[in-house]
């Protein structure tokens, strides 16, 4: 735990760290605090490794169709997650994450696009290609960074709603950039981008990105973030720098929404800003809201389960010639804010809701038995 | 300098219709705190209204006009085609006032005590229902609007090079938003309905203490904003004769970012916020860059939440604890 902290936070926060190892260490032991299984560098290693194993299986035992519909599914894991971040864990609304994902992609993709006519044999060869294409999604998540920089700023000074409009305005004020820059090629677009993305460099990423948002959020850092989604006043009364726990927060979101625009544009090999307004912000927050704002398992779960959905609504749509998709995203949202308003998972994680199962089931099968111990299980 | 006027005046015929809807959006988050974005669907909804009356009642509405108004049922007058504009837009109102009842009733108020966000989440739920069930519903192409006036010719002003054109239908627009926005402000500053209003907006437990029936009056509320945005549909539909089920969300947000600019919960900064923001897209369009135009509202509200976050007319309220 120390460690981690020391990692994600540089010396300035030091005084946070200690009041977060307190209260980590005094108050609440709930038991969801005490689980680290995910946490350890292995485990995400071999999950990796799987997936590179898997890439090489699985488009001859999927197909093209669905193993399309895989990877889709996981540049929306790294978006989901990355909005998570922000809206889920930190509490700030933002609504302008498409933004920041076409300002990755559109970077990404104008670095490579540039270099296959500059350079074609360096593009054309296997390793430095994809050395190329990986360096390039980096500086998208960097440019993307920056841009989440200068959002973060304003959100200094607003709150709630008000923040929810900003972001969503910046969001609008980036797609109308690239629609007059004629260096990404404009309203036409950017096409003739190379195909990179790949299953595993997908999976890669969706990865990375999970296992980064998960070491912040059970950091000081995160405990910094927490607060302030907890309550902004109270934070700031006990010493926590508000302001650069939340243009981190943004920052960081950004940077993976934007390498996922980066391997979104490496994918579909074309980017046009017309895929990146507000309904695009939309769907992600959608993801984030039913997945449970504030569980990374949440988020990956609807980010899955909603590409598929998109997908297998697909001939419906054939039929009545409409997105119908979003007529229920729609009612499942107002559904979901009057009866569960946590979402699916709500602030827990899969894990946990798996062991309260086991903790219940256990405390059943003791109740049977003997009814002093069961208690005991209840209150575990 | 004709073109300076012409601008002008697209820019204030703009500005009226952003105004009709800024106004729903800044009482609404007056006494609510909530932005509503269905708000923007709601306008849609009354455009489609208007379009659907005069599609199948509009020849029936001119040819009883013609006949109360005593003008020769063959040709459309002028009288007829301005009454059959504005029953039109009565029934808009009317129309998109029950969508207003409904929409609060079945969404908002189940959610009146949950924390803000939730409600957030559930107007923009509520907005992409009314987009994409639009697009289920009235088909996703672009349907023009049956033209009302095209036997009015639009009054000129000048010669070749300082020409002034002004189309009758502007006029109608504008004069009709002013005679809306009278009513409103007289409805809220002389009535007693309007001074329920307030009291609400100015604090939710106080009224209710004070025997004023929140819940009644924040439907009435959503109900007036609702019908103004029906009104404003319906006029944009006029003037810009091509109506769709998306056709509600960017003007709905920059409508929003003109009650921000004017000042959020106040009547009058919802007007001129939207005056400012439809004049100076007028000049961005005419003068510079057109295609900016959708990022200017947004521009402005980004600045003026930095400067001056209270708006144009906006009191500065501070945060209790």
């Amino acid at each position: 735990m120390k460690k981690n902290s020391n990692n994600c936070s540089n010396s300035r926060s030091n005084n946070n760290n200690n009041n977060s190892n307190n209260t980590s260490s005094n108050g609440n032991p709930h038991p969801a605090k005490q689980f680290y299984g995910f946490a350890s560098l292995r485990w995400w290693l071999l999950a990796v490794s799987v997936v590179w194993v898997l890439n090489s299986i699985l488009p001859d035992l999927m197909g093209p169709y669905y193993f399309q519909i895989l990877v889709l599914a996981g540049i929306n894991v790294i978006l989901a997650v990355s909005l998570n971040l922000v809206n889920g864990f930190t509490g700030q609304f933002s609504m302008g994450h498409a933004g920041f994902m076409s300002v990755g992609g559109y970077i990404s993709a104008y670095i490579t696009t540039q270099l296959v006519v500059s350079h074609p044999g360096l593009m054309n060869d296997a390793f430095l290609g994809t050395a190329v294409f990986v360096a390039s999604l980096l500086l998208g998540g960097l440019g993307a960074t920056c841009a989440g920089y200068f959002v973060g700023l304003p959100s200094l000074r607003l709150r709630g709603d008000y923040l929810a409009i900003v972001t969503l305005g910046f969001g609008e004020i980036i797609r109308v950039v690239f629609l007059n820059t004629e260096a990404v090629g404009g309203a036409r677009g950017l096409s003739g981008i190379m195909q990179f993305s790949s299953f595993g460099w997908v999976f890669t990423f969706a990865i990375f990105t999970v296992f980064t948002v998960w070491r912040v959020v059970h950091s000081a850092q995160g405990r910094i973030l927490l607060s302030i989604r907890e309550d902004e006043i109270a934070a700031t009364a006990m010493g926590v720098n508000t302001t650069q726990g939340k243009v981190r927060a943004f920052a960081m979101g950004a940077f993976f929404a934007g390498i996922a625009g980066g391997l979104f544009a490496h994918y579909l090999t074309i980017m046009s800003p017309g895929t990146f307004d507000f309904n695009r912000s939309f769907e992600i927050i959608i993801m984030v809201v039913l997945g449970g704002m504030g569980s990374i398992s949440g988020s990956v779960v609807a980010a899955i389960l909603l590409t598929t959905l998109k997908e297998a609504l697909r001939p419906l749509q054939q039929i009545t010639g409409v997105d119908l998709r979003m007529v229920i995203y729609a009612l499942v949202l107002i559904a979901m804010m009057l009866a569960r308003p946590s979402g699916i998972f709500g602030t827990r994680e899969i894990g946990e809701i798996i062991r309260g199962w086991r903790v219940s089931k256990a405390s059943k099968d003791a109740n049977d038995s003997k009814s002093s111990s069961a208690s005991k299980g209840g209150v575990a | 300098m004709a073109e300076f006027f012409q601008y002008v005046i697209n820019g204030l015929s703009q500005g009226g219709t952003y105004a009709l809807v800024a106004l729903g959006y800044t009482m609404v988050f007056g006494i609510l705190q909530l932005i509503n974005f269905a708000h923007g669907e709601v306008y849609m909804l009354g455009a489609f209204t208007g379009l659907y009356t005069l599609r199948f009642f509009g020849a029936r509405i001119v040819e009883f006009y013609s006949f109360v108004l005593h003008v020769g049922a063959d040709q459309t007058s002028t009288a007829a085609a301005v009454m059959t504009a504005i029953t039109v837009i009565l029934i808009s109102m009317v129309t998109c006032a029950l969508v207003g009842y409904f929409v609060e009733r079945l969404a908002y108020r189940p959610l009146r005590t949950s924390p803000r966000i939730n409600l957030l989440i559930t107007a923009v739920g509520v907005s992409l229902f009314f987009q994409y069930s639009g697009q289920l519903i009235f088909g996703s192409s672009p349907q023009p609007y049956p033209d009302l006036f095209e036997n009015l010719e639009s009054w000129t002003f000048g010669a070749d090079e300082n020409l002034l054109v002004i189309n009758p239908l502007q006029v109608f627009v504008f004069a009709t938003a002013i005679t809306l926005m009278l009513i409103l402000r007289h409805v809220i500053f002389h009535t007693r309905l309007g001074r329920a209003m307030r009291a609400v907006s100015f604090n939710h437990e106080l009224a209710s203490l004070m025997g004023i029936p929140t819940n009644r009056i924040i439907t009435a509320t959503f109900m007036i904003g609702s019908s103004l945005a029906g009104a404003a549909g319906v006029m944009v539909g006029m003037t810009y004769p091509k109506v769709e089920p998306l056709m509600g969300s960017l003007p709905g947000l920059k409508a929003f970012c003109a009650a921000v600019l004017g000042g959020i919960g106040n009547v009058t900064g919802a007007v001129l916020g939207s005056f400012i923001l439809g004049l100076a897209e007028a000049f961005l369009s005419g003068y510079g860059a057109p295609t900016y135009k959708d990022a200017l509202a947004f521009a402005i509200l980004i600045l003026i939440l930095l400067v001056k976050p209270s708006g144009l007319l906006g009191v500065h309220r501070t945060e209790k604890v």
